[in-house]
C-alpha cells in the first residue's frame, strides 16, 4: 500500500534512517557502558542526518556528521576516556521513588498528546498557504546557497553573536577543566617556579592564599 | 518697578542664605549687621516700589517669576502681585522688622544661638514678604507655612525649657488646624473657578453659587483665626510669648499674626458674595476683641497681658473686615504694629534692665530708672488706649463707627472692649512704672539699667510712628486717606461709614469717654494695689478655662483613643497580623523546602509533568 | 511524491521523548548530556521538516544555530562534568545535592 502512495526509494530512506534514529537513541539510555552509549549516538545522529538528507538539507546533514558524529561524540569519548569507569555503587537501584515509573507516564502522555495535537491540526498538512512569508526554497535539492544567503544576510548579527557565543565556550570550558593553581605549581618544574617567583611574586602569593 | 519688586523678598533669603553657609565664620556683630541690613534694603526697595506704583498707571502690577507648577489645568506661577494692599503690607512689615532686627542686635548681645536667632528672623521676614506678596493662593500658602514654621522655631528658641518646647508645639499644632481652612478654601476655588491667581478668582467670581462661596469664607474664616489668634484657636499666642521678646514683638504682634485679616482682606471679592460669612466674621471678631479683654485684665506676666491684648486689637481688625471695613481693618493692623511693637520692645526693655523678670507684682516704679523707655511706653500706653490724637484713637475710631454703622449690639461690645483695654493697659503701666519699688529682690538692691541705643533708638522711632500714625487716614482727608489709597483692592466696600459729621463727631466723643473711663478706674483701683482677689478673677486670669474644656472634650477622649488602640488595636490586630502572616510564612516554607531535595532529575520530572499537564488542557481543548 | 511531513514529525516526537526519558532515568551526567543531544535533534528534525513544508529556509538557518549552541553548550557542560569529577570522583548527578532546602 505503500509503494502505490509513495515512491518505493523513498520509503526506504525513511525506513533506515527511523532505525539508525530510534535503535540509537534506545540504545544511548540503554547501555550500561558509558562508551557504548557514545557509539549508540553516533548511530541516532547518522540517522538523523539521513532524514535530513531526504528532506533536501544537504549542508545541514554533512554539518549534522561532521560536528556532532565528529566532533561532539569524540569529546564525548575523549571524556569518558578521561575520567574512568563511573564509580557510583549500585548503578541499577534507582534512588527516587517512582522516578521511572513517572517519567515514563509523563514522557508518553506528552509525545502522545503532541501527536495527537498535530494530527488535529493543519501544522502537517503542508499547505504552502501556512508559509510564514520566508524565502521560498528552491526546487531540488541545492539551497546550500540560499542557506548561506539567509545566514549572512537576514540572521548576520545573529551569527556574529553565535562566534561571540563559542569564544566565550571556550574560553569558559578552559578555566572550568584547568587544574587549580596550587596543585599546578606543586607539580611544575622547578624552572616554572623560578620563573613565577621572578616575574610575579605578589601574584603567586595571592593564588597560594 | 518688575526688577525691584522680587528683590524686597530676595533680600531677606539672601541674608539667611549667606549667614546659613558662612554663619560659624562671621561674628555675632557681623551677622547682626548682616541681618539687620538685608531687611533694611528690603525696605528700602519697597519705598522706591511703593513710589513708583504711585504713578503707575494702573497701579496693579503681576512679575512673573517662573513657572512653578502646571499640571493639567492647574497652573500655579511663581509670581508677584503689587498693588496697593500688597505693597502697603511689605512696607510695614519691613519698616517694623528693620526696627526690631535692629533692636534684637542689643537685646539677643550673649546669647548662644545668636547667628541662628537672626537665621529664622531673616527667613521669617522672606516668608511673610512671601505671604503678602504673592499672586495666587498656593505661594501665598508657601509663606504662610514658612512664617508658621518660622514662629515655631523661634516660640521654642529656648528649647531646653519645657514650657518654651511645648508652647512651640501648642502654636504649631492650633496653626495646622488652621492651615487646614486654607487648603479647603483653595481646594473649593479651585474645584469652582478652575484657577488660584488672585485676579483669575476675583474675575470668575460669578461661579461661586452662594453656598460655595459661604463655605469658602467659612474655611478662610478658620484659617484666619489659626494664623491671627481669634476664637476658638486663640490661646496658642499667650503661650508663645515662651520666645525671646523681639520675637513676641514682630511675629507675635505686629507681622505674623495679622496674615489672617490680611487674607481676609485680600479675598474681600469672595467675602463680597456671603453676606453670612461677613456675619460670622465679625462676630468671631467682636468676640475674641471682648473675651481677650477681660483676660488681659487679671494677668500677672507683663508680655500676657500684652499677648492678649494682641488678640483683642486683632479681634478688632477681623471685625472691621466682618462689616465690610477693609480700610479701617488695615489701618488699625498698621497703627497696631506700630504701638504694639512699641509695647513689646518697651517691655522688652523693662524685662533687659530688671534681668529677665517678667512679673508686674515685682516692678513698679521704674520711671525713673528708664529714662527713655519710659516716655516711649507712656506714648505706647496713650495710643492703645485710644486717647487723642494717637494713632490709636483715630485707627480704632475707624473701625468702631463703621461697625456702628453696621451693626449696633457689636458695636457696644466693641466700645465695653474699648474701656476694658485702657483699664488693663493702664494697669499694666501703673504695676510697672508707678508705685512702690519691688524689684529690688529681683536685681539683688542694684539699680536698674537703661538699655543700650540699639534698643532705644527704635522705640524712639517707633514713639514717633505711634503718633504721627493717625495722619494714615484721618477722617477729613479723603483724597489722601490710606483707605483711598487701597479701595481698589477690594471687591465690595462698606458704604460710606460718615453719614455725617455730627454723628462721627459723637461717636469719637463716646471712644475718648470709653479711655477716659478706663483710665479712671485703673488709676483708682491700681494706685495703691499690687493684688486684688476682687478685680484679678481667676476665671479670666486662666483664660476662660479655655484650655481646661479643649482638654476635657478633645485632649482626653483623643488619649482614650490612642490608648485604646495602643492596647487593643496595636497588640492584638496590627501585631497579630504582622505575626501571624509571618509565622504562616514560615511554617509553609517549613514544609515547602523538603521539596527542593537537590535531585536535579527530581526537577526535570516536575517539568515535565508540566509539560503534560499542559499538553493534556490543549488535547481537551480539541475536543 | 516525497514522505510526508507527519511522518517525521512523529519521528521527531518519538526521539524527544526517548531522550527526556532518559533525562530522567539515567544518573550519570555524561549520558544525561548525551540525551539532551537525542532532544536537540529532535527538534532538527522539526525544523528541517517544516523549512521543507513550508518553503521556508528559516528553519535551517534555525537548525545551524542550535548546532551552533549545542557545541558551545557541551563543551561547558563537559568542563564542568571534568571539574566536578575531579573533586567527587563520580558523575552521578544524585550526588550534588548540596542546594536542597
Amino acid at each position: 500500500m505503500l509503494a502505490t502512495t509513495y515512491a518505493i526509494p523513498d520509503v526506504l530512506v525513511f525506513a533506515a534512517a527511523t532505525l539508525l534514529i530510534l535503535v540509537g537513541a534506545i540504545g544511548v539510555i540503554a547501555m550500561k557502558n558509558p562508551v557504548h552509549s557514545a557509539l549508540s549516538l553516533i548511530m541516532s545522529l547518522l540517522g538523523v542526518a539521513v532524514a535530513f538528507l531526504e528532506q533536501s538539507a544537504d549542508f545541514l546533514a554533512a554539518v549534522e556528521i561532521i560536528v556532532y558524529a565528529g566532533a561532539i561524540v569524540v569529546l564525548f569519548l575523549f571524556v569518558i576516556m578521561f575520567l574512568g569507569v563511573d564509580k557510583s555503587k549500585h548503578p541499577h537501584v534507582e534512588p527516587l521513588v517512582g522516578q521511572r515509573w513517572f517519567a515514563g507516564l509523563g514522557v508518553a502522555i506528552t509525545v502522545a498528546g503532541v501527536v495527537f495535537l498535530m494530527a488535529n491540526s493543519h501544522w502537517v498538512s503542508g499547505v504552502p498557504s501556512t508559509s510564514t512569508g520566508g524565502t521560498a526554497l528552491a526546487p531540488g535539492s541545492g539551497n546550500v546557497t540560499q542557506l548561506g544567503d539567509s545566514v549572512f544576510t537576514t540572521y548576520l548579527l545573529a551569527f556574529e553573536a553565535t562566534a561571540g557565543l563559542l569564544i566565550i565556550a571556550v574560553v569558559g570550558a578552559v578555566l572550568l577543566a584547568r587544574r587549580e593553581r596550587t596543585a599546578e605549581v606543586d607539580e611544575a618544574t622547578d624552572d616554572l617556579e623560578v620563573i613565577i617567583d621572578d616575574w610575579a611574586p605578589e601574584e603567586t602569593e595571592e593564588v597560594d592564599s | 518697578m518688575s526688577h525691584l519688586a522680587p528683590l524686597i523678598m530676595i533680600l531677606p533669603l539672601a541674608g539667611f542664605l549667606f549667614v546659613l553657609v558662612n554663619g560659624r565664620s562671621l561674628s555675632n556683630k557681623v551677622v547682626g549687621l548682616i541681618g539687620t541690613g538685608v531687611v533694611g534694603l528690603s525696605f528700602v526697595a519697597s519705598v522706591i516700589t511703593f513710589v513708583l506704583l504711585l504713578h503707575h498707571s494702573s497701579r496693579q502690577v503681576t512679575v512673573n517669576l517662573f513657572t512653578w507648577i502646571s499640571v493639567d489645568t492647574l497652573h500655579v506661577p511663581a509670581a508677584i502681585l503689587v498693588d496697593p494692599l500688597s505693597i502697603t503690607m511689605s512696607l510695614f512689615v519691613t519698616g517694623i522688622s528693620t526696627l526690631i532686627h535692629w533692636y534684637s542686635t542689643a537685646y539677643m548681645e550673649g546669647e548662644k544661638d545668636f547667628r541662628k536667632f537672626f537665621l529664622y528672623l531673616n527667613l521669617f521676614v522672606f516668608s511673610m514678604l512671601t505671604l503678602v506678596l504673592a499672586n495666587n493662593l498656593v505661594l501665598t500658602f508657601v509663606g504662610w507655612e514658612g512664617v508658621g514654621v518660622c514662629s515655631y522655631w523661634l516660640v521654642s528658641y529656648y528649647f531646653d525649657r519645657d514650657a518654651a518646647a511645648s508652647a512651640g508645639k501648642k502654636a504649631f499644632i492650633y496653626n495646622r488646624v488652621g492651615d487646614l481652612g486654607l487648603m479647603a478654601a483653595m481646594f473649593l476655588l479651585f474645584v469652582h473657578t478652575h484657577t488660584l491667581t488672585y485676579l483669575g478668582i476675583f474675575s470668575s467670581t460669578s461661579l461661586l453659587s452662594p453656598t460655595i462661596a459661604t463655605l469658602v469664607v467659612l474655611s478662610l474664616l478658620l484659617a484666619a483665626t489659626g494664623k491671627s489668634a481669634q476664637i476658638p484657636l486663640f490661646n496658642w499666642l499667650p503661650d508663645a510669648m515662651e520666645g525671646p521678646t523681639p520675637v513676641s514683638a514682630l511675629i507675635h504682634a505686629a507681622t505674623m499674626v495679622t496674615a489672617g485679616v490680611y487674607l481676609l482682606v485680600r479675598m474681600s471679592p469672595v467675602l463680597a458674595l456671603s453676606s453670612s460669612g461677613r456675619m460670622t466674621i465679625a462676630i468671631i471678631g467682636g468676640v475674641t476683641a471682648f473675651v481677650a479683654a477681660t483676660i488681659a485684665t487679671a494677668q500677672k506676666d507683663i508680655k500676657k497681658v500684652l499677648a492678649f491684648s494682641t488678640v483683642s486689637q486683632i479681634g478688632y481688625m477681623v471685625l472691621a473686615v466682618g462689616v465690610g471695613a477693609y480700610g479701617a481693618a488695615i489701618f488699625l493692623m498698621v497703627s497696631h504694629a506700630f504701638f504694639k511693637a512699641l509695647l513689646f520692645l518697651g517691655s522688652g526693655s523693662v524685662i533687659h534692665s530688671l534681668g529677665g523678670e517678667q512679673d508686674m507684682r515685682k516692678m513698679g516704679g521704674l520711671a525713673k530708672w528708664l529714662p527713655l523707655t519710659f516716655p516711649t511706653f507712656l506714648i505706647g500706653w496713650l495710643t492703645i488706649s485710644g486717647v487723642p490724637p494717637f494713632a490709636g484713637f483715630w485707627s480704632k475710631g475707624d473701625v468702631l463707627t463703621n461697625v456702628f454703622v453696621h451693626n449696633k449690639p457689636l458695636w457696644v461690645l466693641g466700645v465695653l472692649t474699648a474701656i476694658l483695654t485702657a483699664y488693663y493697659m493702664s494697669r499694666l503701666f501703673i504695676l510697672t512704672f508707678r508705685g512702690s519699688e519691688r524689684f529690688r529682690e529681683v536685681t539683688h538692691q542694684h539699680d536698674p539699667h537703661e538699655s543700650p541705643l540699639a534698643m532705644t533708638v527704635p522705640l524712639l522711632i517707633l514713639a514717633a510712628l505711634s503718633v504721627l500714625g493717625g495722619l494714615l487716614d484721618l477722617p477729613w482727608a479723603h483724597g489722601f486717606s490710606l483707605t483711598h489709597f487701597l479701595s481698589p483692592t477690594f471687591g465690595y466696600v462698606a458704604p460710606s461709614a460718615a453719614q455725617s459729621t455730627m454723628m462721627q463727631t459723637g461717636l469719637a466723643l463716646v471712644d475718648v469717654a470709653a479711655a477716659a473711663i478706663g483710665l479712671f478706674a485703673a488709676f483708682t483701683i491700681w494706685r495703691n494695689t499690687v493684688e486684688s482677689a476682687t478685680f484679678e478673677k481667676p476665671f479670666f486670669e486662666h483664660v476662660w478655662r479655655w484650655d481646661d474644656a479643649y482638654d476635657a472634650t478633645i485632649g482626653r477622649p483623643l488619649a482614650h483613643v490612642a490608648q485604646f488602640s495602643n492596647d487593643v488595636i496595636e497588640d492584638g490586630v496590627i501585631d497579630g497580623a504582622v505575626e501571624g502572616l509571618g509565622g504562616s510564612v514560615r511554617r509553609s516554607g517549613e514544609g515547602i523546602r523538603k521539596l527542593q531535595a537537590g535531585m536535579v532529575r527530581q526537577y526535570a520530572l516536575a517539568m515535565v509533568l508540566g509539560a503534560t499537564v499542559i499538553v493534556v488542557y490543549l488535547v481537551g481543548r480539541v475536543r | 511524491m516525497t514522505i510526508p511531513a507527519s511522518w517525521f514529525l512523529i519521528l521527531a516526537a518519538l526521539l524527544f521523548g526517548i531522550g527526556a526519558f532518559g533525562v530522567l532515568t539515567r544518573r550519570s551526567a555524561l549520558i544525561m548530556f548525551m540525551c539532551i543531544e537525542l532532544m536537540l535533534n529532535a527538534v532538527n528534525l522539526t525544523f528541517v521538516t517544516f523549512a521543507r513544508t513550508m518553503s521556508d529556509i528559516g528553519g535551517q538557518t534555525s537548525v545551524f544555530f542550535i548546532m551552533v549552541v549545542a557545541a558551545a553548550e557541551v563543551t561547558v557542560g563537559l568542563g564542568i562534568v571534568v571539574a566536578v569529577f575531579r573533586r567527587r570522583a563520580s558523575t552521578s548527578v544524585d550526588e550534588l545535592s548540596e542546594l536542597q532546602g
